[in-house]
């Protein structure tokens, strides 16, 4: 019995408001009788009230606000006049409604509050009406019959006058109500009626016997405007915070030192504070969910089980509102095409009802949401297909991008998950536009899968969108900042190892994270700037944006700040970098990069152009390179080439002074023929020793045709599926990938076999099975 | 230079901020004038429009900083002279031009008013909506709303 539950809770607080409106109105309703508008509002009012306490099961407020609303529908018609005895029972309504009210808040229940008497009272009123609603209890009080005669009347100005009094007569309607009902002065009962009901109800005490403050008393419904004004101010006060503790930190004078700090402290639990204010548990938009999945699965034949997790999260009101939509269109999706039919579940062994699991949770500055399904997962093979069938990626891009890469195009415009559009989804709403919805307030999505377990799709959200920890760097000379909500890690480089460790490969450069390939963005190449730092020093952010990880080349990291996000006028905005401005500590304006439109733009860019090289080069090349396994192969100098193994032939070994020279070309006799060599060490520029007496030989043949491909050493054969790839390439490259650990060249096959053999693919072959080429040379 | 002289819009009289620049004489509608400060510590923003000199810091608001010599094609300002901030407010938001030096507020006639003269170029015609005609000077009157939309 610790008090109301939360529906209960917000119905009180709602009703009391709502009620003191329904006064006002009455009043002023029989200044203007005829005013449709206020009979309408009055109207919307009781018929809320009827519907809450019908589902909550308030019976007796539910037969008074009946019996209301059924006189307010016929007023509103113009069925019926409005009278000042009709405008007394009406108020008299509204006061047995408070004191229902006020028992629900003390006790929970309904209390001993009689409600026939204002039943009465009201089906009488309506007594002359051509169709009586409710029935007209027997007790009828004679002294209401006046009050029809004046029906048809419209209310006179002094009816207005004797308004006040009005209700008096009513709390002489013999009732058992006269106890529990505070007469005459309307503004109090929401005060005194609990006492009335404590007397009466046991429950009142067994609650714990302190007085509670009223629900209506305890909260105040604030203006947003007003919040956010006052959030705005205490961005200001953050930032003038941030400019005197670091001019203090300059300064002996140990006073100004410790009220420095206590501001410090103060602004903090004040933006806290203020932070709090614009704060609701994620459960606001949630708890339409429920209802949302269960329609939904019945539509779809399914079973789906909702489960929550976190729903005490809280987070900006502005933004919870952002999510709703973003969210329930994920919910919708993992019901119609993440979790399976029954049957298909039954099939894969599953349990025949599917979980949906909605999480939410605070984690580093962020809220996360993640939309979790236990369904048949998304298959990165299927969607790399789509995309490449709708245009959004060509069949190349798609083989060298990782499987999680792949899932993340579900979210590129003009990519629909549904195969069929069914009524649920796939309405054009898609997950593009989650997913720009998501961004536009600063947040980030990313979806995983497992084909068969199923699917989560994971929100990062910021706490609130005024004020955001960002990181502060510096390029060029001037200070930019790059919201926290990017940033996954710094690294920083000395000279020595940033030689070694940043690889450049066909003029991109790429740094080896774990064994990841981390491809690099200088900042300074973006902007169109020049670094002032020559000390050879490497600092990297490492940042993550739709999905993606790539390095931010930057010129020094100063530290992180809490920043207040900066509108930047409409010529900035349009440059499409900088998704604000904000003011450092020490005054300064500070650009606050868009980490979004950076990788577009700094990434896609570049890849797009690579991609449309490659092709030609690619065509022979095995394009197939989905679960393709590699050989793997030491040229020389340390470096490692990957070749697709389906175009190896055989394996063989040379005897070094078996080659022979044709021209400028190297051939050796194998098996009756002339075979060309191409020694990759020479061919892609690796210095390896020359002087071994075996070489070993990677014999490639087609239509009749054979090339032999000379390698340092043979060193493995790999799955290349897992490999990360990257779009580095040089001459003879398609790029580069991490294979067992290390960076890996996949060699452009066609490109190889050319060198060694130019006119491999066109010439026709010679009776002697000499290459046509060869004989020319 | 027939009677249609009738000038754009607002070509009523009424007091201009006026300010230097270049060795020319502008005005702007006083109403539109928010302040004039000193010369203000600029963040440059790479790739942005070469009118926009950067942003400044307003007390805790970050407004955008327009170079007028540039926006009116006319040569850089010589090194050594600080450029005067005008900050003018359209719409709600602060705007800030940048200027050679702020001179007097002027009350102008409507009756002096003249279309821009046929000399002006391109780029800065379009930025001035006329000129009024004082004693031995002539005040160019610049149409802010387009001035800062670079």
């Amino acid at each position: 019995m610790d008090g109301l539950d939360d529906i209960v809770e917000e119905f009180l607080v709602e009703s009391h408001e709502n009620l003191d409106q329904l006064d006002t109105d009455l009043v002023a309703l029989e200044q203007e009788p005829d005013s449709r508008e206020r009979l309408s509002s009055i109207f919307r009012t009781i018929h809320t009230i009827k519907g809450t306490s019908g589902f909550l099961a308030f019976h007796r407020l539910e037969e008074v606000t009946h019996v209301g609303e059924n006189m307010l529908s016929r007023l509103r018609d113009g069925a019926l006049a409005l009278t000042p005895t009709r405008t007394s029972v009406l108020l008299q309504m509204v006061d047995t409604v408070r004191s229902l009210l006020a028992s629900i808040e003390a006790t929970g229940g309904e209390g001993s509050v009689d409600v026939s008497a204002v039943v009465a009272a009201i089906s009488a009123a309506m007594e002359d009406a051509p169709v009586p609603a409710a029935p007209v209890p027997a007790e009828q009080p004679a002294a209401e019959e006046p009050a029809l005669e004046e029906a048809p009347v419209a209310a006179a100005p002094e009816a207005a006058q004797s308004l006040v009094p009005a209700p008096a007569p009513a709390v002489e309607v013999p009732s058992p109500v006269s106890e529990t009902r505070v007469p005459a002065s309307r503004r109090e009962p929401v005060l005194e009626a609990p006492e009335h009901a404590e007397a009466d109800t046991p429950a009142a005490d067994a609650a714990g016997g302190q007085a509670r403050r009223a629900v209506a008393d305890s909260t105040i419904r604030v203006d947003v405007d007003l919040l956010d004004e006052l959030m705005l101010l205490v961005g200001e006060l953050v930032l003038t915070r941030n400019q005197i503790v670091q001019y203090v930190g300059r300064s002996n004078d140990t006073d100004l030192v410790r009220a420095s700090q206590r501001l410090n402290l103060i602004a903090s639990e004040l933006q806290e504070g203020v932070m709090k204010t614009r704060m609701q548990p994620i459960d606001h938009i949630w708890s339409k969910l429920p209802r949302v999945v269960r329609d939904l699965g019945l539509q779809c034949g399914k079973s789906v089980r909702l489960e929550m997790e976190g729903r005490d999260t809280e987070l900006d009101k502005t933004l919870l509102e952002a999510v709703k939509d973003p969210l329930t269109h994920l919910v919708r999706n993992s019901v119609d095409h993440g979790i399976e039919a029954p049957e298909d579940r039954r099939a894969a062994g599953k349990p025949t009802e599917g979980v949906l699991t909605l999480r939410a949770k605070h984690e580093s500055g962020q809220v996360v949401v993640e939309v979790a399904d236990d369904g048949a997962g998304i298959d990165p093979a299927k969607v790399g297909a789509k995309a490449v069938e709708r245009g959004l990626i060509t069949a190349d891009a798609l083989a060298r991008t990782s499987p999680a890469d792949v899932l993340q195009m579900i979210f590129l415009p003009g990519f629909s998950t549904a195969a069929a559009v069914t009524n649920v989804s796939g309405r054009g709403v898609g997950m593009d536009v989650v997913k720009t919805n998501i961004e536009s307030i600063g947040g980030t999505i990313e979806v995983e899968s497992v084909p068969g377990e199923g699917t989560v799709c994971r929100l990062r959200i910021p706490l609130t969108l005024a004020i955001v920890p960002a990181l502060t760097v510096e390029c060029a000379g001037d200070r930019y900042a790059i919201p926290q909500i990017s940033l996954q890690e710094l690294v920083s480089l000395d000279a020595e190892k940033a030689a070694t460790a940043v690889e450049e490969v066909g003029g991109a450069p790429v740094y080896r994270l774990r064994g990841e390939l981390l491809p690099l963005v200088r900042l300074t190449d973006v902007l169109g700037l020049t670094s002032d730092r020559h000390d050879g020093h490497v600092v990297i952010a490492v940042l993550r944006s739709e999905g993606r990880r790539f390095g931010l080349v930057v010129d020094r990291v100063i530290n992180t700040e809490e920043i207040v996000v900066k509108a930047v006028g409409g010529q900035l905005k349009a440059i499409g970098l900088y998704s604000g401005a904000t003011v450092l500590g020490d005054g300064t304006v500070a650009l606050i990069l868009d980490v979004q439109a950076l990788a577009r733009r700094a990434l896609r860019a570049e890849t797009n152009e690579r991609q449309e090289s490659r092709l030609a080069a690619l065509s022979a090349a095995a394009t197939d390179t989905e679960r393709q396994r590699m050989l793997l192969a030491a040229i020389g100098g340390g470096r490692r080439v990957a070749i697709p193994l389906d175009t190896v032939t055989r394996l063989e070994q040379v005897r070094t002074e078996s080659v022979e020279r044709v021209g400028n070309r190297e051939v050796v006799q194998y098996r009756g023929a002339i075979l060309p060599i191409v020694r990759l060490d020479r061919h892609l520029g690796a210095y390896g020793e020359s002087d071994h007496e075996v070489l070993e030989v990677i014999v490639y043949s087609d239509h009749g045709r054979s090339v032999a491909i000379v390698v340092e050493e043979i060193l493995d054969i790999v799955d290349g599926e897992a490999a990360v790839r990257s779009d580095i390439d040089d001459m003879g490259l398609l790029g580069s990938a991490v294979l067992g650990d290390k960076v890996t060249e996949l060699l452009d096959v066609r490109a190889a076999i050319l060198a060694a053999d130019p006119a491999f693919y066109s010439a026709p072959v010679t009776p002697a099975g000499v290459p046509a080429s060869l004989l020319e040379a | 230079m027939t009677a249609v002289t009738e000038p754009q819009a607002p070509a009523v009289g009424g007091q201009l901020a006026t300010f230097w620049l270049d060795g020319d004489l502008y005005g702007v509608e006083v109403a539109h004038v928010q302040e004039v400060l000193r010369s203000q510590g600029l963040t440059r923003v790479p790739l942005a429009p070469a009118a926009v000199a950067g942003l400044i810091n307003l007390r805790g608001q970050v407004v955008t900083a327009i170079e007028l010599r540039e926006r009116l094609g006319r040569p850089p300002r010589p090194e050594g002279i600080d450029a005067v901030v005008i900050v003018v407010r359209l719409h709600g938001e602060a705007v800030s031009l940048l200027v050679d030096a702020i001179a007097d507020v002027v009350d102008v006639d409507p009756a002096d008013f003249e279309a821009p003269p046929d000399t002006l170029d391109g780029s800065a015609r379009e930025l001035i909506r006329g000129a009024f005609k004082l004693d031995g000077q002539l005040l160019l009157a610049l149409d802010v709303q387009k001035a800062v939309s670079a």
